[in-house]
């Protein structure tokens, strides 16, 4: 089985034009299209059940709050989540990583201790816990990266001395890398150590499941798999959430409070303080339906046969010319393909493409340390999703010549 | 929607393939700042000589995009030579024209009155830049740097 040929007809914004041309949306990695039901879905929920959740007794509350904790439901299933009390809401997975390092890092860390990220994590994975380290003095470890863009695990027994959190990225949103997380997890789970998981370009495009993965916790975000901005994921063991203090206070988050202090609520609301994104809850589970229903393992049947035609097509028509980060074999890697085409620089190339409709990302991608290892300032990265189809790599290969009569010194 | 001829001038073309001072002169004695666009890595890096409040020389290496490259080149043109009020002058005239409506609202330093109308010449080719807002921080990002360079020279 494959996808459906006329999927770009259920996301609307595909159909525009820009610049005089057909939209070619090469940008799924910094954000995904919305099909037709998850507008349809938000829309509704507003015109026909809007109201806060879990406190109000008359119908509309009632349902408003049984379609959020459904959206919950579909989201355990879809990431093989033992119960839908381990699926904690937040804003995005940036949101969740601070989760983990301010909650679980608190609790946890101290000046003997080490968190052991990569080189190629995004500053999501990055940043939270340098802001920890800070005030708690432990170190933040780096696993380095082979020449051809693969974590270099070759050193990883010495890496994990003394380390209490392994937290590395499941794959790269530049190179398009996919790690071996059950490997690393066991590794990490031998020497006592816990698996945190940036999910957030794995979980959009390949089946998932945590308990296969060996993780302990896992976090991703709404936007980038056909769901709405501002609802983020974070999974995690429920003996490890609960064992684990709130991170913001407020409403919800409690059982009691009094003037001596309070009862955290249980999971998952524990983390979940004040009103929810209800909306992009409700939007997100609609999301989940919609990529179920075309099958995960088709989603990444289709993007192994993309990236092999666009790295075939790439290569074929400007060998030398171009460079594309990340591993060569499409098995290994997801649809994220960063580009480097002679010496133009990324911004000028996705200038130029913006011109005939091609939207692709020029930058660094919040991946400073990696830009650092590539020995570049930022690259342009064209990334692929369940809507783009061969017609869209044509339009990207056809395009890279006149950028560079441009701008090629 | 612009075309791109409004931003890739022939003479921004020209400034970006065979860029005018590039180098680094030996700081000390010469002074030496450094600039960086976060959003896009472009980075630029500053070395000038300064002398009796005249700019003898100054040399720019770094890296980025076609428009950050041209516009740093034609600002190495523009201020050799000059003293430090004509370059600050200078400075405003060109972050005015660079600036859309929201960004002159909260503009630090605004032209004062007295400024006289532009004298720009080759820099008012980078004028089309104003029309892809995302690119103005590109221009602007030599320019900005020279700024915290004479800052810190409390000059
Ligand atoms: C690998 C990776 N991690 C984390 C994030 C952060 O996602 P968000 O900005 O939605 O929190 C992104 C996306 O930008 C990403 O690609």
């Amino acid at each position: 089985m494959s996808l459906p040929s006329d999927l770009k007809s259920n996301f609307p914004l595909l159909s525009q034009t820009i610049n005089g041309h057909q939209i070619v949306y090469l940008d799924s990695a910094a954000s995904s299209q919305k099909p037709d039901v998850v507008i349809e879905t938000m829309n509704h929920y507003y015109r026909t059940i809007n109201a806060n959740v879990h406190r109000g007794a008359y119908e509309i509350a009632a349902q408003a709050t049984e379609a959020m904790e459904q959206a919950r439901a579909k989201l355990a299933t879809f990431i093989g989540a033992s119960s839908a009390n381990e699926i904690v809401f937040t804003k995005n997975a940036t949101e969740s990583f601070n989760l983990i390092a301010r909650s679980w890092g608190g609790q946890n860390l101290g000046p003997n201790d080490v968190v052991l990220i990569s080189d190629m994590e995004h500053h999501a994975n990055i940043v939270p816990w340098q802001i920890l380290s800070a005030e708690k003095g432990f170190e933040v470890r780096w696993i380095p990266l082979t020449p051809d863009g693969h974590l270099d695990l070759s050193q990883l027994d010495r890496l994990l001395n003394g380390v209490k959190m392994v937290s590395v990225t499941a794959m790269s949103n530049v190179l398009g890398t996919l790690n071996p997380i059950r490997e690393i997890a066991d590794k990490a789970h031998s020497v006592g150590a816990l698996m945190a998981v940036d999910g957030s370009q794995y979980v959009p495009h390949l089946p998932t499941d945590v308990v296969e993965l060996g993780a302990d916790l896992l976090c991703f975000t709404g936007h980038k798999m056909c769901g709405p901005t501002g609802i983020g994921v974070l999974w995690g063991r429920a003996e490890l959430l609960d064992a684990m203090p709130p991170f913001l206070g407020g409403g919800e988050m409690i059982l009691d409070v009094r003037r001596d202090g309070f009862t955290p609520n249980e999971l998952p609301h524990k983390f979940e303080a004040g009103t929810p994104p209800i909306a992009e809850i409700i939007g997100l589970g609609a999301a989940v339906d919609f990529l179920d229903s075309l099958g995960m393992s088709e989603v990444r049947q289709h993007e192994i046969d993309l990236t092999n035609y666009a790295l075939r097509v790439l290569n074929d028509r400007y060998g030398e010319e171009i460079t594309i980060h990340g591993p060569s074999n499409a098995s290994e890697r997801g649809g994220v393909l960063s580009i480097q085409y002679r010496d133009v620089h990324p911004h000028d190339l996705s200038q130029v493409l913006d011109q005939r409709g091609i939207c692709i990302r020029a930058g660094h991608h919040c991946a400073k340390p990696l830009m650092r290892e590539l020995g570049v300032g930022a690259t342009a990265r064209a990334s692929l999703y369940v809507y783009n189809d061969q017609a869209d790599i044509d339009a990207l290969a056809e395009s890279l010549a006149p950028a560079g009569e441009l701008f090629a010194r | 929607m612009s075309g791109l001829e409004d931003l890739y001038k022939e003479i921004i073309l020209d400034h970006y393939r065979s860029p005018r001072h590039r180098g680094e002169l030996d700081s000390p004695p010469a002074h030496k700042t450094e600039g960086f666009n976060p959003l896009c890595g472009d980075e630029v890096l500053l070395t000038f000589a300064l002398e009796d409040d005249i700019i003898q020389e100054l040399l720019i290496s770094g890296q980025g995009c076609s428009i950050s490259q041209a516009s740093a080149s034609m600002m190495s043109a523009a201020v050799q030579g000059k003293s430090v009020e004509e370059v600050r002058k200078l400075t405003r005239q060109f972050k005015a024209m660079m600036s859309i409506h929201e960004e002159s609202i909260g503009a630090e330093d605004p032209p004062s009155e007295d400024d006289k109308p532009f004298e720009l010449g080759d820099l008012e080719a980078l004028k089309g830049v104003v029309k892809f807002p995302v690119r103005i921080k590109c221009a602007t990002l030599s320019w900005n740097t020279l700024l915290t360079g004479l800052d810190e020279l409390e000059v």
